[in-house]
């Protein structure tokens, strides 16, 4: 059995890949034999803001619709033919990019691209097929309709983007779904189902002769160039504001956020410390603890820096009964502003930099974990060696670009807040 | 992979993968909110909670402090059956979480000024998962009516009211009980040695004095269902209305050999996804659905439960369409299933137990789950051949002896006003079945 030499403590994860050319673009491979089984990951370069104007949700049903019958096989035939082999295929789109997924044991992977070149080639967007998602999306949108965080989170990015498509539904209203039709996924999928930018991964038991062969298969068959709608790169709106929607909760869902920074901002890296120590997933973080522990506001409070492909910021929530909804913001919003004023203390942005830094290497420990990740760095436009040099990125970041950074990002800045509940003294 | 037990009577496993230079490291307690006493529900998971408060050694913030440094993730969970603490951290540093992992085993330290906040927060946990959600305040009732009298039907968190008068010495005395070295399961996966993992656990949890025997478990057990219950909850959040029928079914623990792999199988065939039977009759053919699943979760240490759930089409009623389950099921246990459908169904069963494989926290957590369940580690090695093993006559024997209706509760998600309906139109249903 062929296997992949193990990588010694501190060496190069770079190293491990192998940018494979086939149909025009690269796959980076992690060739691995411990596990009978290859993860395939890809993403075409365009998402749910190629929604035509008040048909929001379409690349989204395009997405479902994508392993929903191809070629000679309906909808059941195909799935069949998945189960059979315990092939997974599925497509999601969020707002930037359409992603594709591919899992398979190593007995079936002829068969597994196979289906999937079908998939994308050959997809029959069969009229009933089209109408069991379009149900099915309609019954997901109202199963959230009075979820708060689904409220809360709506209300947020139309204020925030009032005039681009980051602002719209990406899975679509109720409205909008109806209006979808047949030749509008059509289209969608000739200008954005194409070899023109494609990010793609693959991970296992699989060399890079075989998987070059597997990736013509599947991709050449599709043109060569996209015709997508142009997306403006957009600031953030509605500094200040509060939307607030009344909803029969005893708790206050709180969503808040300001303009951030773009991936290749080269302060970037600072704020994602800075973000770490105000709100990043740990029990030190200062929101965890003022919110959470002292005070025993919320069992959840986060941040986070969101950057896609037009525009980047950062945001936050948290869930706190009515009667302390003003408490808790008033908090979120006293950490902040000492955080913009003094910026991180040097202990933690030690405790930062070792958090970010050790973590790194959780990515990493499956397959399909791994090929997702490629395929997000290689979409962010990165080169492999990246991997090797992100750390060093971190372990860069001193004091002062923190407590400049934090300045930046803080400063003066009012949040645009929204609230779903019934919060007292908001 | 290694399997071990110290004199003190924690049992380690260990699971090796050297793919990736990360070990998860687990600690698993043979108790959950089914052991919760009378009166003191959600002690369990907030006595998880007050697992992060320090101790003797290393106050309040210390150990998780430890884990961030080392850019690692931690958390817990409680469920009815057991209770979970983990790390993932880059390998070189597993000696360090056992020891701190063995340090609050023996010396947790509580303070009412640590207790009274964080019992606020299970508080706000609650209303965020269940308070403010109608689907899970139905689940919460749907469970208490199937379990009249077995503790799997009291909520995990608790009851809100029972929740507000938890008081340190409640966790201290449920500590004392279970957080035993004889209750502990160890399991480390990733990038270890076996021995080294063994040796490392002896200098560690190794020193925690036995107490002698292991707590007993002994629930009330749930007497045997005769009648149907129906439980419908109506709010003006909900405009997606939803179905759900919920069985009293044998567990791994407490099946006949082969009967809870025959529901495994059952499940999948039945609603595991678009080539199943709910889903080909009630979403494609007749058109009644726009979803439908089913799940058995057959890792319980006690009688367990059976999952089949829809989402109608507008314009369905849930009556008709819970009549509609029923005639999928009842078609299984009359005639049986086809052998394509078996070797499909076994097939992506076995698949999953492959797959897991890459994931080193999803081995540990199927391994966990199992021991603290009443299941060996021979078990879950073996998952596969049994499930192979499963024939289309044993699966038909699971759908008739234990999806009966009399076993059973049903569930409607209703918006407001159109409980009364539900009820009404299922006792005329009935009348004339």
């Amino acid at each position: 059995m062929k296997k992949a030499p193990a990588a010694p403590e501190g060496s190069s994860y770079a190293a491990r890949v192998q940018p494979v050319e086939a149909a025009g673009f690269q796959t980076w491979l992690v060739e691995d034999y411990a596990v009978p089984l290859v993860a395939f990951d890809f993403a075409f370069s365009s998402g749910s803001s190629q929604d035509p104007d008040g048909k929001e949700g379409a690349v989204a049903m395009l997405a479902t619709l994508f392993d929903e019958g191809a070629g000679s096989l309906d909808s059941e035939a195909f799935h069949q033919a998945l189960d059979d082999k315990a092939i997974e295929i599925s497509f999601s789109a969020d707002r930037d990019l359409l992603h594709g997924r591919l899992k398979t044991l190593t007995r079936h992977i002829d068969a597994a691209f196979g289906l999937l070149r079908a998939a994308l080639v050959e997809p029959r967007l069969d009229p009933d097929a089209i109408e069991r998602m379009r149900a099915q999306m309609t019954a997901n949108l109202k199963r959230e309709a009075k979820d708060p965080d689904a409220l809360v989170g709506r209300a947020w990015r139309e204020t925030a983007f009032p005039n681009h498509p980051y602002g719209r539904a990406a899975r679509g209203t109720l409205d909008s779904l109806p209006r979808i039709e047949r030749s509008d996924l059509v289209g969608l999928r000739e200008r954005m189902s194409t070899r023109a930018s494609v990010a793609a991964a693959a991970v296992g038991a699989i060399d890079a002769e075989r998987l070059a062969r597997l990736v013509e298969g599947v991709f050449a068959p599709l043109p060569a160039t996209s015709a997508l709608v142009s997306v403006p790169d957009v600031n953030l709106a509605g500094m200040g504001q509060r939307k607030l929607i009344d909803l029969d909760v005893p708790q206050a869902t709180i969503r808040f956020g300001l303009p951030g920074l773009a991936r290749h901002d080269p302060d970037y890296m600072a704020a994602v410390v800075v973000n770490h120590v105000l709100g990043g997933g740990v029990f030190s973080a200062r929101l965890f603890k003022e919110v959470r522990e002292k005070r025993g506001l919320a069992y959840s409070v986060h941040s986070q820096l969101v950057t896609h492909a037009h525009a980047g910021f950062f945001s936050g929530g948290t869930s706190t009964k009515n009667e302390r909804a003003a408490e808790s913001l008033a908090v979120i919003e006293e950490e902040i502003e000492k955080l913009a004023s003094e910026g991180p203390s040097a202990d933690e942005l030690d405790k930062a930099k070792k958090y970010l830094i050790g973590s790194y290497a959780l990515r990493f420990d499956t397959s399909t974990k791994i090929a997702s990740h490629l395929v997000h760095l290689q979409s962010e436009g990165f080169p492999v060696d990246y991997l090797d040099r992100r750390n060093q990125e971190i372990a860069n970041v001193t004091l002062e670009d923190t407590r400049r950074v934090a300045k930046r990002l803080f400063s003066q800045k009012k949040l645009l807040v929204a609230v779903a509940g019934r919060p007292e003294g908001l | 992979m290694a399997h071990f037990r110290l004199a003190n009577g924690l049992e380690g496993v260990v699971i090796p993968d050297h793919r990736a230079p990360v070990v998860t490291h687990m600690i698993w307690y043979r108790n959950g909110s089914a052991d919760d006493p009378q009166g003191k529900s959600g002690i369990a998971h907030f006595l998880e909670h007050l697992m992060f408060k320090g101790t003797k050694a290393h106050k309040q913030g210390h150990f998780s402090e430890l884990v961030a440094e080392l850019g690692g993730q931690e958390n817990a969970f409680t469920s009815n059956d057991y209770t979970a603490y983990f790390q993932r951290v880059p390998k070189e540093h597993l000696g360090v979480l056992m020891e701190y992992e063995a340090d609050r085993m023996k010396n947790l330290v509580l303070s009412d000024e640590v207790v009274a906040p964080e019992r606020d927060v299970v508080l706000e946990e609650r209303r965020m998962r269940t308070d403010s959600d109608p689907s899970a305040q139905l689940n919460e009732a749907v469970q208490a009516a199937l379990f009249a009298h077995h503790p799997y039907g009291t909520p995990i968190i608790g009851w809100e009211h029972e929740i507000e008068k938890l008081d340190r010495l409640d966790a201290l005395a449920y500590y004392d009980r279970f957080y035993t070295p004889e209750n502990a399961i160890l399991v480390v996966a990733g990038d270890v040695g076996l021995d080294e993992v063994r040796s490392l656990a002896e200098d560690s949890y190794g020193r925690i004095p036995a107490r002698g025997e292991p707590p007993r478990r002994a629930r009330p057990q749930e007497p045997e269902p005769r009648a149907h219950r129906l439980v419908t909850l109506a709010d003006e959040k909900v405009e997606q209305p939803s179905q759900q029928r919920v069985y009293l079914v044998p567990s791994y623990a407490t099946a006949a050999p082969g009967g809870a792999e025959a529901l495994e199988v059952l499940a999948h065939l039945l609603g595991g996804g678009p080539t199943s039977r709910l889903y080909k009759s009630l979403v494609m053919d007749r058109k009644i659905a726009v979803a439908a699943g089913a799940y058995y979760m057959g890792a319980s240490l006690d009688q367990t439960r059976f999952w089949v759930y829809a989402l109608p089409a507008p314009g369905v009623t849930l009556e008709a369409l819970d009549a509609a389950v029923g005639e999928v099921i009842d078609e299984v246990a009359r005639h049986g299933v086809a052998e394509d459908e078996l070797t499909r169904a076994k097939t992506r069963l076995i698949a999953d137990a492959v797959y897991a494989q890459d994931s080193q926290a999803a081995l540990a957590r199927w391994y966990g789950a199992a021991l603290t369940t009443g299941s060996q580690v021979s078990d879950v090695q073996q998952w596969p051949a049994r499930i192979d093993a499963s024939t289309a006559q044993q699966v038909q024997e699971a759908a008739r002896t234990w999806l009966a209706k009399p076993r059973a509760v049903t569930g409607f998600l209703l918006p407001e006003g159109e409980e009364d309906e539900g009820a009404a139109n299922l006792e005329a249903a009935s009348a004339h079945a």
